[in-house]
C-alpha cells in the first residue's frame, strides 16, 4: 500500500477557491424551546475530508450531527449534500450513514445480520447481501464472530460491528458521535489509526464528534472547534494548536499562558505588550492594533524555557520567578514557576537525556524566558 | 407514500388507546354523574329520564329538567351512607398504616438481601399478587372462623381459652386488606431502598450517627418517595374495597363499596347507587390526582 | 447493601410466612377427606374428582378463559400502544388528561369502575354478557400493560431506533423490526398479567355480565357466600397451581437467560 502520509500532506481543497464543498452547512438554527442549541452556525466540509467537531458537552456538536442525520431539523438555515438540500429528508432516504456513541447495535441480532439490516432495506439481493457483509467483515477483521450475538462481543468488537453497520451501506458520508468513546484508553489510540487507514482506504468523507482533543488532533484533517452552537475556529490541528484565533481555543486545546497587557509600541510585524511589573513581552503579530489598546501573549508551556542566569535578551520576554512546584511525567517535567506579583506560569521541558538528578529544585530562583515567535497575540 | 405511512402510524398510536379510555373510562363517569341526577323506576333500565339523542334538542332539554340533586340530598339525610363513608375511610387509613408497619421491614430486609437472592425474594413477594384475590381472601375465612385454625391453635397452645372473634369483625378486615395489599407496599418501598447507596448510611455513621439514627434521618426520608406511592396504592382502593368487607366483615361493618353493591343488586337503586359512586370518586379524587402526581414524576426520573 | 442482620432475616421470614401460611392451609384442606374445612380426617382427592363432573363449574372456567385470552390479547395491543404514546410523545394535546386515564384505572376502586362500565353499556343499547365482560376487562387492564410496557420504554435505548432509521427503515418498519422485538418481553409479562388480573376478577365482571355469562370468580364467590367447602378449596388449588408453576417457570427460564447473558458477556470481554 502506498504511503498514505504523502496523500494526506497534500490534501487541502478548503485552501482551494476553486473546490466546491462536498457539505454546506448554511445559516443553521437549531432551537429547542428557548435553549438554542446551534446558532446561526456555517460550515463547509470537502470530500474525502476528515473532519472533527470538537466541543464540551452541550456546545452544539451533537445536535449539528444529528442534523446531518436527519434526526432533528433545522429551525432555521439549510443543509447541502453534495448539491441538494436536505430540507424535510427523513434519516431513512439520506446517504448518510451515522455511527453511534452506544454503538446502538441491535441485540437481538447477530453480527451478520445487524450488518445486513441496511442493505435488506434497500431491497438488495439476498446473494449481494451475503457478498457485501462478507466484506464488511473482513474489513474489521471480525469473520469469525459473524453468529455472534452484540452481548457475545468484547467494546473494540461491537466497536468494530457498529462501524461495519454504517459503512456496509456505502455511504457518501459517514457520521461518527464520539467513536471511541467507550474504549479504554489504550484501544482508543490504536483505534484512532485504524480509522483514519480506513477513511483513506475508501475514500469516504468522516465527521466525527468529539469532546477529545487528542482524538479530534490526531485524526482530523480539519478541526471545528465550538462553544454555545458556534464555531470558534475552523483550522488544521497544528493552527488551532499553534495558532489559535481566541482565548477560548486556546485555552481549550492543550495547556497555555496568557499574559495580559496593553500595546506600548508595533513595528514591522512586532508588538510590544506591557504586562505590568517590569515584564515586557515581544511577540509577532500580522496585525497592527492602536498602541493602547487591550492584548494578550498566549504562550504554550513547551515553548517556555527555565534557567538559572537570565538570557541575553532579558528583560524583554524574560522574568525572575520561584519554582513552586514541579510535576514529573515520565517523558517531560512541568514546571509553575512563581512571579513575584504572584502570576504562575507553566513551563515544561522533555527529558529527552535520561534524567539523575533533577536540574531546578523547590523554591529556586530561577529565569523563565520565551522566543518572539512562540506565541500569538490575542485581541480579545 | 411511506412517509404518510409514518405520520399516520404516530397519529394511531396516540388516537387509538386514547380514544378507547375516553370512551370506556371517561365517558361512563359522566353516565354515572348523570344518572346519580335521575329517578328510580321500576323498568328496564330502571330510571327516568331516559335520555333518547333521537328525540332532538328540545326532547333533551324537556328531559334536562326532571334532573334532581335528590339522590344526594337523601344521601345526607340518611346517617348509613354518610357513616359508610367516614368507616371506610377510617378502615383504608388505618388498614394503609398497618401495612406499611409490617410492609417496611419486610422490604428493607430484602434491600439488605444478598445480591444474589433478591430476585428469588422479590418473586416471592409478587407470587401471591399473582393469584386470586377472591381466592386469597376466602382462604382467611376458614382461619378466622371462631371454630378455624387460629383458634384451634391459639387454644391448643393454652393462649386462650375461649375462641377469639375475630370474623365478621372489623379486625378481620384489617388483616384481609393488609394481607392482600402488602405486595402493593413492599414493592415501591423496596425500590426506593434497592437503588439507594448504601454509602449514604456509611457516611451518616462515620459522621457520627448511631445505626438508629442513620436510619431516621438518612435512610427513612430517602425512601419516602416509595412509602407515598405505596400508602396510595393500598389506600386508595381499599376505601372502596367490596370483596374483603363483604366476605370478611359483620353486618354491622359499613364499608361504601359494600353499600354501593347492595343498593346496586339487592335495591335495584341506578340512581342512587350512581350518587354514592359520584361522592366516593370525589372523596378520592385528591389521592388519585396526587397518584399520578407521583407516576410522572417517578416516569420523568427513569427518562 | 451492607450486612444482613438478624431483624432482617427475622422481618423477611415473618413476612413472607404471613404471605404464603394461609394460601398453604388453603391447599392443604382441599384434600380433607372430611366436609368440614378446618378439621383434618385424612388425605383425599375426592373433591378434585368431583369438581370433573361440576357442569357449570367447567362452563364458568371455560367463560373464564375465554375472556382472559381475548381480552388479555386486546389489552396488550391498546396498553403497548399507550406506553409508546406516553414514553415517545412526550407533548401532545390532552396528554395530561391522557396519562390520567392511564394511570387512574390502577387505584380505582372496582366497584367504580364496574358500576361506570355497566351504565354505559346500558346507554349505548349494548347487550350484555360475554362481550360487555371482554370490553371492561380490556379497560382496566390495559393500564396495567401500559405501565409495564411503558416502565421497559423509559430504559430502552433509543439510539438503536435511530440507528434503524439511518440504515434506511421507515418508522413503521423500525417499529416491527426492532423495536417490538426488543420490548417482547416485556409486552409478554403484560400479557400475562392482563390475563391474571381478568381471571381473577369478581366485581367488574358481576356489573357487566348478563345472563348466560358467568365467570369462575362469580361461581366461587356464590359458593364462598354458602360457606367454606373443601370443594371450593379444590378449585382454588387448581388456580393457585397453574399460577404457581407459570410463574415459577417463567422465573427459572428468565434466569438461566440471563446467567447465559452474563457468562457469555464475560468470555466476551476475557478474549
Amino acid at each position: 500500500m502506498k504511503s498514505l502520509g504523502s496523500i494526506r500532506r497534500s490534501f487541502a481543497p478548503w485552501a482551494d477557491p476553486a473546490s466546491k464543498p462536498f457539505i454546506s452547512v448554511k445559516n443553521v438554527t437549531k432551537k429547542f424551546g428557548d435553549f438554542t442549541a446551534v446558532d446561526d452556525l456555517s460550515l463547509n466540509i470537502y470530500t474525502r475530508e476528515f473532519f472533527a467537531l470538537l466541543g464540551a458537552s452541550g456546545c452544539g456538536k451533537s445536535t449539528l450531527l444529528r442534523m446531518l442525520a436527519g434526526f432533528e431539523q433545522p429551525t432555521s438555515g439549510e443543509i447541502i449534500l453534495d448539491g441538494q438540500s436536505l430540507a424535510g429528508i427523513p434519516p431513512y432516504r439520506r446517504p448518510v450513514n451515522m455511527m453511534f456513541q452506544s454503538y446502538a447495535l441491535f441485540p437481538h441480532m447477530t453480527v451478520e445480520t445487524n450488518i445486513a439490516f441496511g442493505l435488506k432495506q434497500d431491497g438488495m439481493p439476498k446473494a449481494d447481501i451475503a457478498e457485501r457483509v462478507g466484506q464488511m467483515l473482513k474489513l474489521v477483521k471480525l469473520e469469525k464472530f459473524a453468529k455472534r450475538k452484540p452481548h457475545q462481543l468484547s467494546g473494540g468488537q461491537r466497536q468494530r460491528v457498529a462501524l461495519a453497520r454504517s459503512l456496509a451501506k456505502r455511504p457518501k458520508v459517514l457520521l461518527l458521535d464520539e467513536p471511541l468513546g467507550a474504549l479504554d484508553k489504550k484501544l482508543r489510540e490504536e483505534t484512532q489509526f485504524e480509522l483514519m487507514d480506513l477513511q483513506q482506504e475508501l475514500g469516504l468523507t468522516f465527521v466525527v464528534v468529539t469532546h477529545d482533543q487528542e482524538e479530534a488532533m490526531t485524526m482530523a484533517d480539519r478541526i471545528a472547534v465550538m462553544s454555545h452552537g458556534k464555531v470558534v475556529q475552523v483550522a488544521t490541528p497544528a493552527e488551532i494548536y499553534e495558532a489559535p484565533n481566541s482565548r477560548f481555543v486556546a485555552d481549550f486545546i492543550g495547556d497555555v499562558n496568557i499574559f495580559d497587557g496593553t500595546v506600548f509600541a508595533a513595528e514591522n510585524g512586532y508588538l510590544r505588550i506591557e504586562t505590568g511589573n517590569g515584564f515586557p513581552i515581544r511577540m509577532a503579530s500580522p496585525e497592527k492594533p492602536a498602541i493602547g489598546a487591550k492584548a494578550a501573549a498566549a504562550i504554550r508551556p513547551e515553548k517556555i524555557r527555565v534557567s538559572r542566569q537570565p538570557p541575553a535578551h532579558a528583560p524583554i520576554n524574560a522574568v525572575e520567578g520561584e519554582i513552586w512546584d514541579i510535576g514529573y511525567l515520565g517523558d517531560m517535567t512541568v514546571f509553575h514557576v512563581r512571579l513575584k506579583d504572584g502570576r504562575v506560569v507553566k513551563a515544561s521541558s522533555l527529558n529527552a537525556v535520561r534524567a539523575v538528578e533533577d536540574p531546578f529544585g523547590y523554591d529556586q530562583q530561577v529565569w523563565i524566558s520565551f522566543g518572539e515567535d512562540a506565541g500569538v497575540v490575542l485581541k480579545d | 407514500m411511506a412517509r404518510v405511512a409514518s405520520a399516520l402510524f404516530s397519529r394511531l398510536v396516540i388516537i387509538i388507546p386514547y380514544a378507547w379510555l375516553l370512551f370506556f373510562f371517561l365517558i361512563p363517569f359522566f353516565i354515572v354523574f348523570r344518572i346519580s341526577l335521575s329517578q328510580t323506576a321500576v323498568a328496564m333500565p330502571p330510571y327516568t329520564p331516559v335520555f333518547d339523542l333521537f328525540g332532538g334538542l328540545s326532547g333533551v332539554m324537556e328531559k334536562a329538567r326532571e334532573f334532581s340533586f335528590d339522590n344526594y340530598v337523601w344521601l345526607t339525610e340518611d346517617a348509613l351512607y354518610f357513616n359508610a363513608y367516614v368507616s371506610s375511610v377510617i378502615i383504608a387509613g388505618i388498614s394503609t398504616i398497618l401495612t406499611l408497619m409490617i410492609a417496611y421491614p419486610i422490604a428493607y430486609g430484602m434491600a439488605k438481601a444478598p445480591k444474589s437472592i433478591r430476585p428469588t425474594l422479590l418473586m416471592l413477594v409478587i407470587l401471591p399478587f399473582w393469584t386470586s384475590f377472591l381466592i386469597r381472601v376466602y382462604a382467611w375465612i376458614a382461619i378466622l372462623k371462631p371454630e378455624g385454625l387460629l383458634n384451634q391453635f391459639l387454644m391448643s397452645i393454652n393462649v386462650i381459652d375461649q375462641p377469639l372473634i375475630i370474623l365478621n369483625t372489623n379486625w378481620a378486615i384489617y388483616i384481609g386488606i393488609v394481607y392482600s395489599y402488602l405486595p402493593f407496599m413492599v414493592l415501591p418501598i423496596y425500590s426506593s431502598l434497592e437503588k439507594m447507596d448504601h454509602t449514604l448510611t456509611e457516611a451518616a455513621l462515620d459522621l457520627g450517627c448511631t445505626p438508629f439514627s442513620a436510619f431516621w434521618r438518612v435512610t427513612f426520608p430517602l425512601s419516602l418517595a416509595g412509602v407515598v406511592a405505596g400508602c396510595l396504592l393500598v389506600f386508595i382502593p381499599a376505601v372502596g374495597e367490596f370483596v374483603i368487607p363483604d366476605l370478611l366483615g359483620g353486618s354491622e361493618t359499613l364499608m361504601i363499596g359494600k353499600t354501593l353493591w347492595n343498593e346496586f343488586n339487592a335495591n335495584r337503586d341506578w340512581p342512587v347507587s350512581s350518587a354514592v359512586a359520584t361522592i366516593l370518586l370525589l372523596i378520592l379524587v385528591i389521592p388519585i390526582v396526587f397518584f399520578q402526581n407521583a407516576q410522572a414524576k417517578a416516569d420523568g426520573e427513569g427518562r | 447493601m451492607g450486612n444482613w442482620s438478624r431483624f432482617n432475616i427475622a422481618s423477611i421470614v415473618l413476612g413472607f410466612g404471613f404471605l404464603y401460611l394461609p394460601i398453604v392451609l388453603l391447599v392443604i384442606f382441599s384434600f380433607n377427606e372430611s366436609k368440614l374445612v378446618t378439621v383434618w380426617a385424612g388425605f383425599s382427592t375426592k373433591w378434585y374428582a368431583q369438581l370433573w363432573h361440576n357442569q357449570a363449574l367447567l362452563d364458568a372456567a371455560w367463560v373464564t378463559i375465554r375472556v382472559a385470552l381475548i381480552s388479555a390479547t386486546c389489552a396488550t395491543v391498546l396498553g403497548t400502544l399507550a406506553a409508546l404514546a406516553l414514553v415517545r410523545y412526550t407533548r401532545f394535546r390532552g396528554r395530561m388528561l391522557f396519562s390520567g386515564m392511564v394511570y387512574a384505572p390502577l387505584v380505582m376502586p372496582e366497584v367504580i369502575t364496574g358500576l361506570s362500565l355497566l351504565l354505559l353499556f346500558v346507554a349505548i343499547g349494548l347487550d350484555r354478557g360475554f362481550w360487555t365482560i371482554t370490553l371492561a376487562h380490556i379497560t382496566f387492564t390495559m393500564c396495567f400493560v401500559a405501565v409495564v410496557v411503558q416502565s421497559r420504554l423509559l430504559s430502552f435505548d433509543q439510539s438503536i431506533e435511530e440507528a434503524a432509521l439511518d440504515l434506511g427503515a421507515t418508522p413503521v418498519r423500525t417499529f416491527f423490526a426492532i423495536t417490538l422485538p426488543v420490548i417482547a418481553p416485556a409486552v409478554f409479562s403484560g400479557w400475562v398479567l392482563a390475563f391474571t388480573l381478568s381471571l381473577d376478577d369478581l366485581v367488574i365482571s358481576s356489573f357487566t355480565t348478563g345472563p348466560g355469562a358467568t365467570t369462575l370468580p362469580m361461581k366461587i364467590y356464590s359458593q364462598v357466600r354458602l360457606g367454606v367447602t373443601p370443594e371450593i378449596n379444590a378449585i382454588c388449588t387448581i388456580l393457585i397451581g397453574i399460577v404457581a408453576i407459570g410463574v415459577v417457570v417463567a422465573s427459572i427460564v428468565t434466569k438461566q437467560r440471563e446467567a447465559q447473558r452474563e457468562k457469555d458477556e464475560r468470555a466476551a470481554f476475557a478474549q
